[in-house]
């Protein structure tokens, strides 16, 4: 199930919820379902009694990693094992030992608002990773708008001011923060500039809505025509929720759209890697997960002109939502989106 | 996590050519193109770019680091630099490093400006 719980089914429910699941994105999305074939490979993945799933040779892709080593690094709030290591030594581990295609340098406390306050470390860490390491390099942190309200921030909350009818002054309040988080974003991107980082990952965008991916959208767009660097932007959610609602990129309302409809604008703010997501429906199975989740990735592949990411981590892109998600699950969801949802990496 | 998508999708990073399509990907290439692009770039057939046993002696014959500990063979930056000349590319660290030889201002961008 969507929880990791496990469950049985028959082939007729399975495929009944391979239907359902694909048709709920179609509808939602206003995009194609899967085809028969497409779901007779769903079918036949899931009810294949193998433990690990995997992409047919000469299929592999590339994996790109927010939260950067995290996983190593950090607590359960990243499904982390806080082992004892710095970070050039679990950077060294996903190079050497795990093989990873790319990896992400980043600090544990990943926004962007807390990480300008220590960017001379963490250049000096992308310095030193630059001259011991192959595989290419991202910076990555999150540019979360949240942390520029009050109280954690100077301007006033959206959240408060909403709910006691204050539409302008909270459309007013997001206006006055994008553009604080926006120069913030640039100026950290541009330290990484400074110490030759092959690229700068936006992540978890727009998890406070249309301002925050604007903010973001506009950083993309100065680092991207002004730098060599190379920008990711990995989305928060399935859709971009309209806290402001009116806000625009290059003519396009940002509130309610979908992951190919992102696609568009994030293509025009110059980004060179498109990281969509499907949120995960945890009361659902892994086969209406999934089947829903392929369903909206392969909507963005079918149009993109850059390399797409979608994000399979738990709770995302058909993974089920727990801390510890097991591997039958995270391999299917895996070439999955490789397979069917055509995905040019994770 | 990370580990099961490696497992079930990865290329391969170092072990194979996963770092090398990677870095097409940063150029916006997308999957099919990077990997033909690599695969050209390396003499060898795109289905080839995933093999770690034909990869991994290759790399080493080309000199652009290993997956393994191997006395000699380039390391971090020398392999880069030797990456970025095998795939025809601008890597910002090799352009660094350039740049610290002969002790002249980091690299200007290749990109026309803000448009």
């Amino acid at each position: 199930m969507g929880d990791a719980s496990m469950v049985e089914m028959s082939r007729d429910d399975l495929r009944r919820d391979l239907v359902e699941g694909t048709e709920t994105a179609a509808q939602k999305g206003k995009i194609p379902p899967l085809d028969e074939n497409e779901l007779d490979y769903l079918e036949d993945m899931f009810a294949c009694p193998s433990r690990i799933w995997g992409v047919e040779r000469g299929h592999e892709a590339v994996m790109t990693k927010d939260g950067s080593v995290n996983t190593l690094c950090s607590s359960r709030l990243s499904s982390g094992v806080a082992a004892p290591i710095g970070r050039e030594q679990a950077i060294r581990l996903f190079e050497t030992a795990f093989a990873y295609d790319s990896m992400e340098v980043g600090h544990l406390d990943y926004s962007v608002k807390p990480c300008k306050f220590i960017a001379t470390v963490e250049q000096e860490h992308m310095e030193l990773l630059q001259h011991i390491t192959i595989l290419p390099l991202f910076y990555g942190f999150m540019p979360n708008l949240g942390l520029y309200y009050q109280p954690d921030g100077s301007f006033p909350n959206p959240s408060d001011l909403l709910p006691l009818g204050k539409i302008d002054e909270a459309r007013k309040a997001q206006e006055e923060a994008l553009e604080a988080c926006r120069e913030d974003t640039v100026w950290l991107s541009r330290q990484m500039v400074d110490v030759a980082a092959d690229g700068i990952n936006y992540d978890t965008v727009a998890s406070t809505g249309d301002a925050e991916f604007l903010a973001t959208l506009r950083a993309c767009e100065e680092i991207s025509a002004t730098t060599d660097m190379a920008v990711e932007i990995g989305m928060a959610a399935e859709l971009v929720l309209g806290f402001h609602g009116e806000l625009k990129y290059d003519g396009t309302r940002l509130a309610g759209l979908w992951p190919h409809q992102q696609l568009k604008v994030v293509e025009r703010a110059g980004a060179a890697i498109f990281g969509p997501v499907v949120n995960n429906n945890s009361k659902k199975s892994c086969p209406w997960n999934v089947a829903r989740a392929v369903t909206f990735i392969k909507a963005c592949t079918a149009e993109a002109t850059i390399p797409i990411h979608p994000n399979v981590g738990n709770g995302v892109g058909g993974v089920p939502m727990f801390e510890v998600s097991p591997i039958d699950m995270v391999t299917r969801a895996s070439a999955a989106m490789i397979e069917i949802g055509r995905a040019d990496g994770l | 996590m990370g580990m099961a998508h490696a497992l079930a999708s990865s290329i391969g990073g170092i072990k194979t050519a996963g770092d090398l399509v990677a870095r097409m990907q940063l150029k916006k290439m997308r999957l099919t193109e990077a990997k033909a692009y690599v695969a050209e770039k390396l003499g060898v057939g795109v289905v080839d770019l995933s093999d770690s046993t034909l990869m991994r002696s290759l790399r080493e014959e080309l000199d652009i680091g290993v997956v393994t500990a191997v006395p000699g063979v380039a390391k971090g930056l020398e392999a880069k630099a030797r990456i970025a000349d095998l795939l025809d590319i601008r890597i910002n660290c090799v352009e660094r490093l350039k740049c610290k030889m002969t002790k002249a201002d980091n690299p200007a961008p290749q990109t026309a400006g803000l448009a």
